[in-house]
């Protein structure tokens, strides 16, 4: 056991639990439990925003995944991760202030609220939940594993025990503080992974002998490890480019990102969140990413390239720094993860149970049902994250670009076209979910492009063509959903 | 469908919305062409031509780590000089808590 490294990390944990059961003093004292548990009110600040959405974005794989690849490919992936630096300001400027207003409008606590009243469509609310409930659950599952594996490599405990100990803190401050836990502890989280990877990042390249000297040393060992088609030449500009829509402008259509966009105070917090926001989101992309680039110079012959950032920390710094620095990846992903669980909380709570099998539930059976539905569901992820079905590692693989290939369009064409409607928005999340399964699994890079390009391209196509050629249809319905949302 | 706006007055605050939400794609633009220009057109040359500032070959240099710093200057701009503070709360009905 690794002592100098274990307790900063449990300090860590102890510290996330204490900010869940502070935050359950504000659950205790609403009147709307459900505004507070799943939005914490419309009460977020520029700050706080920035950086939950920030750390609800960057999952493990900015920590652990990217700077493997990093590693293993050279520059040409620190130039693929920067493509996420547009995530800094986008979400938030497009989805912006419209959002929010209509969202307090009809006082939507989830983006099904929002989608639910925009195209009044039983099958809409029904395909959507679903959606993100199958998805979300797989990637939360996923990431669930990810954290638990990252306990186990630096603590030396055993899978199952670290599973259980990332559960239990996860779920204690997730059912005791709900969203307002969640997003503090993000800022914390945010901070931490902010912080790490300006120290990492430095000690690495000290480590190293300075920049020039990790270049030459890359050169002498591959020179394609400079440039930007990767250490084996054979990265295309169009496939890098590509990444723009999964990992960057796409982003707006993810449900856990979009929810973020309604729950802050005032403009004022927007317009600061836009800048923190982009400010961190580049730093912790470009630093991590390019300290798995110079890690090659410094530790060469790692062979599993996931480990790069705990080694790397452990081989430059002293261990007690190190055991707080990997409090980040850590925190990566537990921010990732418990975002995701009340997503799929709030879906079933709010979207399927209050809007289909008992509207009018009063407030004390809400409570309870909150409390009990997110418990469930992490205890069901528990379970199944101790030995993952392979449908759930199957599913996962599409989680982020079917909902993307889902949404993006149904919010973004939903918020500026008037003429969008609810056949449209069915055509566009059908058909955007079932080409992006169908060609990713044909092939991973049709026309040399990431398979979440095409999709997301044919449900735009399905959305406007699926909403011009109904105007016809229910035209009073359409105009009373018009008045609704965009009236004075 | 014309004849509605007659009764009918749209939000105002959505005509700054819509403006804003165009200022972030102007933004994602620039963003891409800074991005992907001065990675592709610089980088494509063999790498013994390469230059290097900072340590850094100039391609990832001017992409990466100034592309970064200018689209953080253009946020702040905009956001400074262009996003306009408008209340979000309908004004009859306040759900503050």
């Amino acid at each position: 056991m690794n002592w100098p490294v274990i307790i900063p990390l449990l300090i860590f944990l102890v510290i996330i639990i204490f900010i869940g059961l502070y935050a359950s003093r504000y659950l205790n004292t609403t009147h709307s439990y459900l505004h507070e548990y799943f939005l914490g009110s419309r009460n977020l600040g520029g700050f706080i925003l920035a950086m939950t959405m920030v750390a609800t974005y960057g999952s493990g794989s900015s920590f652990l995944g990217g700077p493997g690849a990093a590693y293993s490919i050279g520059l040409a992936w620190v130039l693929l991760s920067m493509s996420q630096l547009v995530t800094g300001y986008f979400t938030l400027s497009i989805l912006g202030k419209k959002f929010a207003i209509m969202a307090r409008k009809i006082k939507a606590v989830t983006l099904i609220d929002f989608l639910s009243e925009r195209y009044r469509s039983k099958w809409v609310v029904i395909l959507s939940a679903f959606s993100i409930v199958i998805f979300l659950f797989s990637a939360m599952a996923a990431q669930w594993v990810g954290g638990a594996r990252l306990i186990e490599s630096i603590t030396g405990l055993s899978y199952t025990t670290a599973i259980f100990i990332f559960s239990i803190t996860l779920l204690l401050y997730v059912i005791f503080g709900g969203f307002r836990a969640v997003v503090m502890t993000d800022a914390i989280q945010g901070v931490i992974m902010f912080v790490g990877t300006l120290v990492i990042l430095i000690a690495t390249i000290v480590a190293g002998g300075g920049v020039s000297n990790i270049m030459s040393e890359l050169a002498a060992e591959n020179p394609n490890l400079l440039t930007p088609y990767g250490s084996d030449g054979s990265l295309t500009p169009l496939y890098i480019s590509s990444f723009w829509i999964l990992v960057g402008v796409g982003v707006v259509g993810l449900p856990q990102v979009a929810v973020r966009a309604m729950s802050y105070r005032d403009s004022k917090s927007l317009h600061k969140a836009l800048i923190i926001g982009t400010v961190t989101v580049g730093m912790i992309m470009l630093g991590m990413h390019l300290t798995g680039v110079f890690a090659r110079a410094v530790l060469p012959g790692i062979e599993e390239a996931d480990k790069v950032i705990p080694l790397i920390a452990m081989d430059v710094l002293p261990n007690w720094i190190a055991g707080i620095l990997l409090a980040a990846p850590l925190a990566a992903i537990m921010s990732t993860v418990d975002s995701l669980l009340l997503v799929v909380s709030s879906s079933i709570v709010k979207d399927v149970y209050m809007n289909y099998v008992k509207p009018d539930a009063n407030e004390k059976r809400i409570r309870i049902l909150s409390g009990t539905v997110t418990t469930a569901v992490g205890i069901l992820v528990l379970f199944m994250a101790i030995d993952p079905p392979s449908l759930l590692i199957w599913l996962n693989l599409f989680a982020f670009g079917g909902l993307e290939a889902a949404f993006i369009w149904p919010i973004i064409l939903g918020l500026y076209w008037k003429k969008g409607n609810a056949y449209g928005a069915l055509v566009s999340i059908l058909v955007g979910v079932s080409s992006y399964i169908i060609l990713y699994s044909i092939d991973t890079e049709p026309f040399g492009m990431h398979a979440v390009l095409l999709p997301v391209f044919l449900s735009l196509l399905g959305y406007v063509l699926g909403s011009l050629l109904t105007q016809k249809i229910n035209a009073e319905g359409q105009r009373e959903i018009y008045e609704r949302l965009w009236s004075a | 469908m014309q004849d509605e706006s007659k009764e009918f007055k749209e939000d105002p605050r959505f005509k700054v919305s819509n403006r804003e939400a165009i200022i972030g794609c102007v933004i994602a633009v620039i963003n891409f062409i800074w991005w992907f220009g001065f990675a592709f057109g610089m980088g494509s040359k063999p790498v013994e031509d390469y230059t290097y500032i900072l340590g850094l070959p100039a391609w990832f240099f001017y992409s990466c780590v100034v592309g970064y710093i200018v689209i953080t200057v253009a946020v702040i701009f905009a956001v400074k000089k262009w996003f306009k503070d408008i209340p979000l709360d309908d004004e009859k009905e306040s759900e503050e808590s």
